[in-house]
């Protein structure tokens, strides 16, 4: 029922609030925010200093990096499309910073280099999508092992992180109104959220992914251009796990080969928990933000808890990823 | 030689045959194979000892990749069924007999056929896409595996059990004999009953082959529950192999390199047709591969950048758009791009 049937005189404003409901196409966002404040709620009422809001700035802060990485595989999936690289371009991101550092590079021209060698993996991943038509979950396993391979001949060991102003970076802290801190990784994170927001809702370039994941065929029948899009949310992508990879090497201030293993998983199911269509064409990032908050509330829950075991982590993000598709094939079969 | 060069297998085997030259340049003892102990002793034997996990998840792939689908849940599936046969042996009152190991293999590999089940229903019944019916498996199987361990490496001590990694034969290694042995009766099964048919026409259209007569929902389900069932085969093998079980680690991409080996073997991602020994020799390759690595003087970790140039070239090669590219020196001409299907 939509507030345009109702006719407007004679009916009170509670009657307005009552019948209102909320454009089908936010449902799974509302859901997903639901289930966040939910969970929230459940776990101030069982733990005690659950409720306070450096909680909430900490499940920011803990997955500032993840939240950038779930932006780009936003753009990914919303075309139909899915990028299994992006945790080994984390790894690869840590490690190409801390070997540059060590080697004596002005830390701007390290986070420069970071950036550009994302982008232009990203970008060849794309380009082998599209103008190849290799299908974008073999390209980009592709994509995986070469940037796994790569971190392993920048070194099979960890390397510590000591450059002052990655330091710095890391340990300066944002004082907000009432006592509370966050970093400056939590303001790049959500930054990010913001002009993906921007650009997806508002821009050409933005609706154009839309349509991909719509339907192809018709998109470029339409006269828009496809192929350009289409490299370009890989290359959108391998910039969000470059910029992934500097937030977690100031998180974790070293780069290690092993980092991040399927780091990539995690960013998927963010995606899905946020109410995106693996099919493409519908969803919002905001919904990957909230994806990615769920996932921290689920570990943040675990470690207050204190009695349940690591592990449940994973089972739990693979039930709700369950729930969310089968919900998502429910919804998709009755439209068809 | 016309029926040679365009064989299917020919570029496959050929690249077999280049990565051996390569490591006997490099080291020209490579070939040598002696006796010793009463079994065979060499690089090659050891080859075709550790390409047996490989192999197994690999056969099950391929038949999942012929119906046009995809199975990423199967390294998990190879942690659950290590996890389960060792917590098994460990915790029976004899841990050290045959009874107890075969016991545990057979609790491990009917979990296994439960995990194939619900792969299929996910994937035949509810309708999902394989890749994300998979994964959800795959997310939350390492979960389940640490659950069965407690979060704990378990450590076996049984000598029945670590010779089905290490053990030998008829002079040959156990691993490489059950490998092969599940090889040759998937290939009797496919091949010389209507099942491998039926398998490739549901991966061309399932509709149409539903609609001839087929029960594409129960070829669908067969399929998984196969691919479980390997590699359950093929973590009961790795765990036997180190003697312990590690849920973190066991299996860790090993389907990504069975798809490899899929790929290589030139079963075609698109589903509708496939080929076994091209699987074989995809498994061959990609272990020969891992030992070509540091054999080269390249840290041994580095074998996945091979790995990925290799996933390009062979995807170039069966590219149909690469090829024509190549053929026709202009552009070829628009065509509709089908919608994207991850």
């Amino acid at each position: 029922m939509s507030i345009a049937t109702v006719p407007a005189s004679g009916v009170s404003a509670w009657d307005r609030v009552r019948s209102y409901s909320p454009p089908s196409r936010y449902l799974p966002v509302l859901a997903t925010f639901a289930l966040f404040i939910g969970m929230f709620g459940i776990g101030g009422l069982r733990y005690e200093g659950f409720a306070d809001p450096q909680v909430f700035l900490s499940l920011l802060l803990d997955n500032a990096f993840l939240i950038v990485l779930a932006v780009g595989m936003t753009f990914v999936i919303l075309t139909g499309g899915i990028d299994l690289s992006v945790g080994s371009v984390v790894a690869l991101s840590t490690m190409i910073a801390a070997k540059t550092l060590e080697m004596g590079w002005s830390p701007y021209l390290v986070m420069l280099a970071v950036l550009v060698v994302g982008t232009v993996l990203g970008t060849l991943m794309g380009l082998l999508i599209h103008y190849f038509d290799i299908q974008p979950f073999i390209a980009t396993l592709a994509g995986m092992f070469l940037a796994r391979g790569l971190c392993y001949l920048i070194s099979v060991e960890a390397i510590a992180i000591t450059d002052d102003t990655f330091s710095e970076v890391a340990f300066s802290t944002i004082t907000l109104p009432g006592g509370y801190y966050t970093t400056w990784t939590v303001v790049v994170a959500l930054a990010s959220v913001a002009v993906a927001a921007y650009v997806l809702a508002r821009t050409r370039f933005g609706r154009t992914v839309y349509a991909i994941g719509g339907n192809e065929g018709s998109a470029l029948l339409m006269g828009l251009r496809v192929a350009r899009t289409k490299v370009a949310v890989y290359a959108i992508s391998g910039f969000c796990a470059a910029l992934g990879g500097l937030l977690f090497s100031l998180y974790t201030l070293s780069g290690y080969s092993l980092n991040a293993v399927g780091m990539e998983l995690d960013a998927i199911a963010a995606v899905v928990i946020g109410g995106t269509l693996l099919t493409g064409g519908r969803g919002y990032v905001v919904g990957s933000l909230l994806g990615v908050l769920v996932l921290g509330t689920i570990q943040t829950f675990i470690s207050f808890d204190g009695t349940l075991s690591s592990w449940w982590t994973k089972i739990t993000i693979g039930a709700l990823v369950l729930v969310f598709v089968v919900i998502q094939r429910l919804m998709t079969r009755r439209q068809a | 030689m016309r029926k040679v060069l365009g064989h299917q297998l020919l570029w496959p085997v050929l690249a077999l045959l280049v990565l051996l030259v390569v490591n006997v340049v490099a080291n020209p003892s490579f070939f040598d194979i002696r006796m010793q102990d009463g079994h065979l002793f060499g690089s090659l034997v050891d080859i075709a000892r550790n390409s047996a996990p490989v192999l197994l998840v690999a056969l099950g792939m391929t038949l999942v990749i012929a119906t046009r689908g995809i199975d990423l849940s199967v390294g998990a599936i190879a942690a659950i069924a290590g996890a389960v046969a060792c917590v098994h042996i460990v915790g029976s009152p004899n841990p050290g007999s045959l009874g107890t190991v075969i016991v545990g293999c057979s609790m491990a590999l009917g979990v296994c056929v439960l995990l194939g089940l619900w792969n299929g229903f996910l994937v035949a019944v509810v309708g999902i896409q394989p890749i994300i019916a998979t994964l959800v498996l795959m997310v939350a199987g390492r979960g389940l595996a640490m659950l069965i361990t407690d979060g704990q490496i378990t450590t076996v001590n049984n000598d029945y059990f670590s010779n089905l990694a290490s053990g030998f034969f008829l002079t040959l290694p156990i691993a490489i004999l059950v490998a092969l042995t599940v090889f040759l009766l998937t290939a009797l099964v496919t091949r010389r009953t209507a099942l491998g048919m039926l398998i490739e026409a549901v991966g061309i259209n399932p509709e149409a082959s539903r609609l001839a007569g087929v029960r594409s929902r129960t070829i669908i389900w067969t399929v998984y529950v196969f691919a479980a069932l390997c590699a359950g085969l093929a973590g009961l093998i790795i765990a036997a192999n180190t003697n312990s079980v590690n849920a973190n680690s066991l299996g860790l991409w090993i389907e990504l390199d069975a798809i490899l080996a899929v790929v290589i073997g030139g079963t075609s991602l698109a589903g509708g047709r496939f080929s076994l020994t091209g699987t074989l020799i995809g498994a061959l390759f990609i272990t020969t591969l891992e030992r070509t690595i540091p054999n080269i003087g390249i840290p041994a970790e580095a074998n996945y950048l091979f790995k990925a140039l290799v996933v390009i070239a062979v995807c170039l090669i069966q590219s149909p758009k690469a090829r024509a590219a190549l053929r026709v020196r202009r552009t070829p001409a628009p065509v509709l791009a089908k919608a994207g299907q991850a």
